[in-house]
């Protein structure tokens, strides 16, 4: 054995060395996920890159060329057709019509789930568990049940044919997930909360408004969220009860479109980017809430 | 600030269900900390939400002050509760959450923002006023929780065990500004802990309960010397007191307890006691393990000798703590160190007989040698 010392390892070494090759192997190892990531992005947006490009473009193209056509010539592209919609007055009723559905259709579920979310979680009162389970059997009857009776109903009580008919009927029915998911989201806020504040003075209406409805903003955003897509793109309920109204939302408006000319593309394809981007905006602006809210909940 | 009474309170959570607290009767003097200690279980924390209102009473009463309280509202009783996981509103600041109840007691604008202060100065809070819970540490978070008190200034302070969640370090600091803060305030505090530490050092009296019913009140030093029975002797003190279980052989002038392969030869009042409960009868033998000498360091007359085998020796430096055998029962001992013991050396620990506390094993109560119960 040589009598020098080999010098012992430096403990910075391998520490210096380390973030490099960690960084390269978790980038190795994220690269499959993002591939697919990457892939599922691509086949989600290309129909709706073509609806928005083809919106774009006049209506006889759609005969002779595809979409993606377009993108190397792009001096074909105009804005003729929102032109041509947005001045006929057809769409613009339509589109304020939808509003007029889904905008109370969703505050009212919202307003209603929390309040029932709260009575649910916080109040102590005989039956609560099974009303709770008959809420839960209600999300398995399909809204298509209701259809008929209803109707019945409506028609005896003057609201066949109306907006608030309809916003009831989207409310009924958006209720039972609603109540479901709040009161869900509800359990996971510590009880520990509302006894402080209960000492602290609250009554319940307090606790409500100042504990749990803040709390409960991520729920209620992604309820919001939910709410609203699935009232703005109703095609069926609308259809049943506003097919002979004089104001129809634009998922009506848009089929008979498609109905009564075929192949007029150049209007359903424009009528359905509005008809998109405007969930589009709510998603985006509730987007921060949403993740959460989704998440929030699984993890107490 | 106020006196507290529990007079025979019931708490059953289901009719027909053992009752969670039975028949507690309890006076807290104006301006006493009185510390509820007892496992997981026992009923302490029921008994403070009983008295915060937090839970209805099945029977019996709660005064505060001379006012009995069993259908007054938590808001209408004029207490402050702590609670174990600091239950602050997560999405208001510090000083939201400090001003919050007596913002709710339509207090004016001026004197909400003094008191909140005031506290937040007593508590060294005042640089996190505007910070969110979540963006403090644990140790600040349970400083709000008593700020978040502080500033109802109520007729008596309840803290479920405030204390659980801090590490070990920073549990002894806060013990000792709560201590502090009721010095300076003189509100009546009472504190439930699974502790006994905290109890010990904390409390002006403490009241141990079991499994529901409570066993014993009385000042630190009073459940340490004098327990009533051998659940409060095996719960106050640490480590916990050590049981021998054993026939009493009384023959002439020597008096004895035989357990399995040993005899402890006792002395003194441990003889009296034993004498009186009868040669042949059945008593346990409990020692405090900080009670426990070496016999060579021990006085040779009034002390009973335990002869054991090693097991475990942990040094905490001063002393060592020494886990033995002797026959098929366990016993810890505290003793000074001295680093010559060996794992199955055999040792012979001595205790001095006053020190040595009978009990009877059926009914678990404290012998005395006059025959008397040990009064709680």
């Amino acid at each position: 054995m040589s009598a020098v010392a080999t010098p012992a390892p430096s403990p910075a070494l391998p520490q210096r060395r380390a973030p490099g090759r960690a960084r390269l192997r978790r980038v190795l190892r994220s690269t499959p996920v993002n591939v697919v990531l990457v892939v599922v992005a691509v086949l989600w947006l290309t129909p709706t890159v073509g609806l928005l490009v083809t919106s774009f473009r006049p209506g006889q193209d759609y005969l002779s060329s595809g979409w993606w056509q377009a993108l190397v010539h792009p001096a074909t592209l105009n804005l003729d057709n929102y032109r041509h919609i947005l001045s006929g007055g057809n769409i613009v009723d339509a589109l304020v019509t939808t509003v007029l559905i889904t905008v109370p259709a969703t505050l009212l579920v919202v307003l209603v789930a929390s309040l029932a979310g709260y009575g649910l979680v916080f109040l102590r009162w005989p039956g609560r568990d099974w009303v709770f389970l008959v809420l839960v059997a209600l999300m398995v009857v399909p809204l298509q049940m209701g259809l008929i009776p209803v109707s019945l109903l409506y028609k005896h009580l003057g609201l066949f044919g109306t907006i608030p008919g309809v916003v009831l009927y989207h409310t009924a029915f958006g209720l039972p997930f609603a109540i479901f998911l709040m009161r869900n989201f509800y359990t996971g806020i510590p009880r520990d909360l509302l006894e402080a504040a209960r000492i602290d003075g609250a009554s319940e209406w307090t606790m409500f408004r100042r504990i749990v409805l803040p709390l409960g903003m991520p729920a209620l955003a992604s309820l919001a969220i939910f709410q609203f897509l699935w009232v703005w793109n109703d095609l069926l309920v609308s259809l049943v009860f506003l097919a002979s109204a004089p104001h129809q939302p634009l998922t009506v408006t848009i089929f008979s479109q498609l109905r009564q000319f075929g192949l007029n593309i150049d209007v359903i394809s424009t009528a359905s980017f509005i008809s998109m981007i405007i969930p589009l905006i709510v998603f985006f602006a509730f987007q921060r809430y949403f993740v959460r809210g989704v998440l929030a909940g699984a993890v107490k | 600030m106020a006196s507290i009474t529990f007079d025979h309170l019931v708490k059953r959570y289901s009719p027909g269900a053992a009752p969670a607290v039975d028949d507690m009767s309890l006076e807290i003097a104006d301006g006493e900390f009185l510390v509820l200690v007892g496992p997981s279980g026992c009923g302490k924390t029921t008994a403070l939400r009983c008295l915060a209102g937090l839970e209805d009473i099945s029977d019996g009463r709660i005064l505060i002050g001379d006012r009995p309280v069993n259908d007054l509202p938590p808001k209408d009783r004029d207490i402050a509760m702590v609670f174990q996981s600091y239950a602050l509103y997560p999405h208001m600041s510090v000083y939201e959450n400090m001003a919050f109840s007596i913002r709710l007691r339509r207090m004016s604008r001026a004197d909400i923002d003094a008191k909140v202060r005031e506290a937040a100065r007593i508590l060294g809070l005042e640089q996190f006023l505007e910070r969110k819970p979540g963006a403090l540490s644990g140790g600040q978070r349970q400083r709000v929780a008593l700020g978040r008190a502080i500033v109802r200034d109520p007729a008596a302070f309840l803290m479920d065990e405030p204390l659980s969640n801090l590490d070990a370090k920073l549990r002894v600091q806060t013990r000792a500004e709560i201590a502090r803060l009721h010095q300076r305030l003189g509100t009546t505090i009472v504190y439930v802990t699974h502790d006994q530490v905290e109890a010990m050092t904390m409390g002006d009296r403490i009241a141990v309960m079991n499994l529901g019913v409570l066993q014993q009140v009385g000042t630190p030093r009073d459940l340490y010397e004098r327990p009533v029975n051998r659940f409060v002797a095996g719960f106050i003190g640490s480590p916990a007191m050590n049981f021998i279980t054993g026939t009493v052989q009384a023959s002439g002038e020597s008096v004895s307890v035989k357990a399995e392969s040993v005899e402890l030869s006792l002395s003194g009042r441990a003889a009296a006691i034993a004498r009186r409960v009868g040669n042949g009868a059945e008593v346990t033998v409990g020692i405090r393990p900080e009670h426990f000498d070496r016999s060579a360091n021990a006085a040779s007359t009034g002390v009973v000798k335990v002869p054991v085998n090693v097991d475990v020796v942990e040094f905490l430096g001063h002393d060592e703590l020494v886990h033995a055998s002797v026959g098929g029962t366990d016993l810890v001992a505290l003793v000074p160190a001295q680093r010559n013991l060996q794992v199955g050396d055999a040792l012979e620990l001595a205790v001095a007989d006053s020190l040595v506390q009978l009990f009877d094993p059926q009914t678990e109560l404290t012998l005395t040698p006059d025959g008397a119960a040990a009064v709680a």
